[in-house]
């Protein structure tokens, strides 16, 4: 079963059929549009554990995306190590270490302009790069890839990238516990 | 993709109304059978009392009677609650539910989605409950929920690990993770040459399976597990502010998903929707195959509440150990294991 969630989408590829309201725009519209309120209120929210909430609502709509783009293995992954690891990391961490329940008013006031500055130049230098590298790359709406053929590439053609990743995050790991544990 | 091989072609929007209808079934049946089935008759017989008996011929509308107890109970908040947390809590950890009871197969036709990365999908929508019960911990602003709550979540974090990796040895063995086909590998395989059963991995993966259901009965963090709903300790954790409909949305969702957790168990490692002697594209199996799942389901999840019933509650640090001291490097040495064996023969 290749691709199965596009081939539910009936009148498949916008771009030849000429249609707009195709079931996949009409998709990405809606999701797109929830993701850009999210991310909005999660940026201006006064309360932190609302902004960790509304940040799942975003990396949702993330693996939304790339369900409609029928690339189910990135989809799946997103929602088990953002939502299911990161997201629990972060509440947990807030939930820990946090003396009270409520808002904190004016807690992030301080480095607004900071934090402008580095979002507006994040954005600028990624969307700008892909642009620059994707100019007339088109996807390959034929064959999505399947789980099979992802395992093949990691395990074949990019092996040693991958094993330098382990030994990278397993010294993360280690890291982590030597600092936190001063009495080692 | 028909439900059933019907003769009639469905559209698709035909198709979504009876899939979501069927959806509903899978996850309310087994949540009630269960609660009625053991809940109620079994855990009262092993304690030498009868269980509830006037509601209808032998105690059996007592689950109408407690949904209908819990339907007119009042809507309580606690004053300084964060309201919409508080109120979405419940639906984060019932969607984990549903979305969870999308990957099983029923029959060769029968089953919701039929994806590659069914097991991985199952494990990833598994995960998302734990955002729910923080949510219910941290929305509820009292200490007790709080610490429920983070309890939970650090017991759920622990034991998923385990969970994941016993159904690696599973995956080696049958080459993929679509459920639908590690099924089928099932049915079509051998023992030794001798194909009369099948091949159902609970031979083969035994200790995957004992620590697949160890880590089950953690993630649904019943006893012996239950530590973050101790009610000695902690009243009832996460969900002592809780309330009439509420509490029972979480309640559904504690028994649906150890039904569907007991069915992947039973799809994992006893073949899923199919009996022996017959053959597995059969089209009779889209007509029984979702009773013979659900009879391998009450199967697994008569083991689950019979350890919940008989067994006292670990110690916060037991607990701890004993997924990363134990069932962790188990499941590691199983990978391996099998991971060799697949390569040797």
């Amino acid at each position: 079963m290749t691709g199965f969630f596009l081939s539910q989408i009936e009148g498949l590829d916008p771009l030849t059929s000429g249609e707009v309201l195709v079931a996949q725009n009409v998709f990405f519209a809606l999701i797109a549009l929830v993701m850009i309120l999210a991310a909005l209120r999660m940026v201006t929210t006064e309360n932190i554990v609302h902004a960790a909430l509304y940040l799942v609502i975003v990396l949702a709509g993330a693996a939304g995306m790339f369900i409609l783009l029928g690339a189910e293995f990135v989809a799946v992954t997103q929602i088990l190590v953002y939502i299911g690891a990161i997201i629990v990391l972060f509440l947990f961490g807030i939930m820990l270490t946090k003396g009270s329940f409520g808002t904190e008013e004016g807690e992030f006031r301080e480095r607004n302009q900071m934090a402008v500055l580095v979002g507006v130049l994040i954005v600028a230098v990624t969307s700008g790069s892909f642009i620059d590298s994707f100019r007339d790359a088109e996807l390959n709406r034929e064959a999505p890839s399947t789980t099979a053929e992802i395992g093949d590439t990691i395990f074949g053609q990019f092996i040693i990238p991958f094993e330098a990743i382990s030994v990278l995050l397993l010294a993360a790991l280690i890291g982590s516990v030597v600092i936190a544990r001063r009495d080692l | 993709m028909t439900i059933f091989n019907l003769a009639i072609e469905l559209a698709y929007w035909q198709q979504t109304i009876i899939r979501s209808v069927l959806g509903l079934v899978a996850v309310l049946l087994p949540a009630g059978t269960l609660v009625y089935l053991y809940l109620f008759k079994m855990m009262s017989f092993m304690q030498s009392r009868l269980g509830p008996m006037e509601a209808g011929p032998y105690g059996s509308l007592q689950l109408l009677a407690e949904v209908g107890k819990f339907l007119q109970k009042e809507d309580l908040f606690p004053r300084t609650a964060d309201r919409v947390v508080f109120k979405a809590a419940p639906f984060v950890v019932l969607a984990s539910t549903f979305l969870l009871v999308l990957v099983l197969p029923a029959g060769p036709d029968a089953w919701f989605i039929n994806i590659d990365t069914g097991v991985f999908f199952a494990l990833a929508v598994s995960s998302i409950s734990v955002i729910g019960i923080l949510m219910a911990g941290w929305g509820s602003s009292s200490k007790y929920s709080l610490i429920g709550g983070l309890r939970a979540a650090g017991q759920l974090v622990a034991y998923e690990l385990p969970l994941v990796l016993a159904l690696m040895g599973v995956v080696i063995q049958a080459g993929t993770l679509n459920v639908q086909e590690i099924v089928l590998a099932q049915a079509n395989g051998e023992i030794f040459g001798w194909g009369g059963i099948g091949n159902p991995f609970l031979i083969t993966q035994f200790l995957g399976f004992m620590i697949f259901l160890v880590a089950v009965q953690a993630e649904l963090t019943q006893p012996p597990f239950d530590m973050p709903v101790a009610e000695s300790e902690i009243v009832t954790g996460y969900l002592t502010e809780y309330t009439g409909m509420r509490f029972l949305l979480f309640f559904i969702g504690e028994f649906a998903t150890a039904g569907i957790f007991s069915a992947l168990a039973a799809t994992f490692f006893l073949g899923g929707w199919y009996i022996p002697g017959l053959d597995p594209t059969d089209n009779l199996f889209n007509l029984i195959g979702p009773l013979v799942l659900v009879g391998k389901m009450l199967l697994v999840s008569f083991l689950i509440f019979w350890f919940r019933f008989t067994y006292p509650r670990f110690r916060e640090d037991q607990l701890q150990q004993l997924a990363w001291k134990v069932l962790v490097p188990l499941s590691l040495v199983n990978i391996v294991a099998t991971g060799v064996l697949k390569v040797v023969f």
